[in-house]
């Protein structure tokens, strides 16, 4: 072996090592900071920790694009949603008036909320996107209580990292961190446009996340706990989506 | 094969790499990454194969244009019987992972290129070359299928420079931007990106369109490899060399000409 390929050798071996360490060193420190999403396990692993952890420093305040009520979308297209189980149905003859939010995990004040209850916390309105992974999207005004409203009438412990929510439908639920739990428009969402929320769009009581893809704003939520960790629900990866094959986070 | 430093030295002297380790590397790194992202992304579109204008559009909104394909959704009218399999999980986390990649590429790739002199030297067409006339003749000479001449196995003609220029500044810038706008908590950071292109389903329709553009490019990029020689263009694009009359007289008595085929030689003269 010549004198020129052994310094290449120990060249190109010094900026291996470097560059493995850096990765080493970056990954414990994305862990430390909360920059990596629960189902970075898998061969994609490295793509999601790179999309969440950098969207999380680049959006942790930021807001999701408003727009006027004039470009209120006139056809909103309520996705397909499978056949509804018995205890929903029951729900939907009684007109959802016992319709309720259980709420559960790390905070001060656990139980159980009416429909009403959540009416007489502070409410607000946005107008914003509903963009779905496929591709479509449309504009409507969402009208409900901030989940942060929620979240501080109930007591969240300062060691929670993550909110988990449930719908009535099973194996529906999904979960999100602190930065868009507690997001000025993560809405605990009852009305829509100039009514209640459609069942089609979600009602009586669907939580939305207008930072992220369609699919994290699930449906008729029935139960919402708060947690330092995932790894107890379903399989640890986060959500259902994992599970499922999709990305829990769905900022992008 | 043994031979001391001071032949190996003579024998970079005589050939000077067809091209630098750096663009090999980075070429086909990127060539993974694009097929990886073609694959997905037309596996995205599958599940909803219709393109709109402005900021919102879905199955109930006119379209701008539609594919002509079934589609992996049920409630997608394409007017067809049958619904494909969802392939939209693995496809994003695919999408994604390999932006990553080549977009970390593409940065490395850029900034090498400015500072090794790359874009200057290699892709820039030289001051007597920037006329149409230059240009037109490059073309001219393609359509009369003329084989090309021996110094375009070295360097790249005003065309190519054009071309690739167009890919790397142009195209690639494009269809980051355009898939950046498709990202609700992108555009919560940065509305102004999605806002000039006129809204999110623009953003979507523009990534598609820069993505045939790119496809196309790719088309024609490996029609022009076969023609002008697949195995010695791919050689040089792997090792670095490449065969021409300047460099058999220099380069015999190397291993290259001992992995080269007999029959690859007679093309080049």
């Amino acid at each position: 072996m010549s004198k020129i390929s052994r310094r290449k050798f120990v060249t190109a071996g010094l900026a291996a090592t470097a560059g493995v360490s850096g990765v080493v060193a970056a990954a414990s420190l994305a862990r430390r900071y909360g920059l990596v999403p629960p189902d970075s396990s898998g061969i994609y692993g490295p793509g999601e920790t790179l999309t969440y952890a950098a969207q999380r420093l680049l959006t942790r305040h930021s807001l999701a694009r408003e727009f006027d009520r004039s470009m209120i979308s006139k056809t909103p297209f309520a996705n397909e949603i499978a056949p509804f189980n018995d205890a929903f149905k029951r729900h939907q003859a009684n007109q959802f008036a016992d319709w309720r939010l259980a709420v559960d995990g790390m905070v001060a004040r656990p139980g159980s909320f009416s429909m009403s209850d959540l009416r007489s916390l502070p409410f607000s309105r946005q107008v914003t996107e509903v963009v779905c992974e496929e591709g479509w999207s449309y504009i409507a005004e969402w009208i409900g209580t901030p989940l942060h409203e929620f979240l501080k009438a109930i007591g969240v412990l300062p060691q929670a990292r993550y909110v988990v929510y449930f719908s009535i439908e099973p194996d529906w639920w999904e979960s999100i961190d602190m930065a868009d739990a507690l997001h000025p428009q993560t809405l605990l969402t009852y009305a829509m446009n100039d009514g209640d929320l459609p069942v089609g769009f979600g009602g009586p009581l669907r939580l939305r996340v207008p930072r992220q893809l369609g699919y994290k704003s699930v449906k008729f939520i029935t139960r919402l706990t708060v947690t330092d960790s995932l790894k107890s629900f379903g399989k640890g990866l986060g959500s259902a989506s994992p599970e499922g094959g999709y990305a829990w986070y769905a900022g992008i | 094969m043994l031979f001391d430093v001071s032949d190996a030295a003579e024998l970079e002297k005589s050939e000077s790499p067809r091209h630098a380790v750096f663009v090999r590397v980075t070429h086909w790194i990127t060539t993974v990454c694009f097929f990886a992202l073609l694959v997905s992304g037309g596996e995205i579109v599958i599940s909803h194969p219709r393109f709109y204008w402005g900021e919102t559009g879905n199955d109930l909104t006119p379209t701008l244009f539609k594919i002509p394909i079934p589609a992996s959704r049920n409630l997608v009218p394409t007017g067809y019987g049958y619904v494909l399999p969802d392939q939209n999980g693995w496809s994003r986390y695919l999408h994604f992972q390999a932006a990553w990649a080549v977009v970390l590429t593409g940065i490395l790739y850029v900034v090498w290129g400015l500072w090794a002199g790359h874009f200057r030297s290699n892709l820039f067409p030289a001051p007597a070359d920037r006329t149409w006339r230059a240009f037109l003749g490059v073309i001219g000479k393609h359509l009369r299928l003329k084989r090309p001449d021996e110094g375009e196995a070295l360097s790249y003609n005003v065309v190519q420079r054009a071309a690739y220029l167009i890919v790397i500044f142009v195209l690639f810038p494009l269809v980051i931007w355009t898939g950046l706008a498709l990202s609700p908590a992108f555009n919560s950071a940065f509305p102004i990106a999605v806002n000039v292109l006129g809204g999110r389903q623009s953003a979507r329709t523009l990534h598609f369109l820069v993505s045939v553009a790119l496809l196309l490019f790719l088309i024609i990029h490996v029609a022009m490899v076969v023609l002008a020689g697949f195995m010695n263009r791919m050689r040089a694009m792997i090792t670095g060399t490449t065969i021409t009359g300047r460099m058999i007289t220099g380069a015999t008595i190397t291993g290259i000409a001992v992995a080269t085929p007999a029959g690859q030689t007679e093309e080049r003269t």
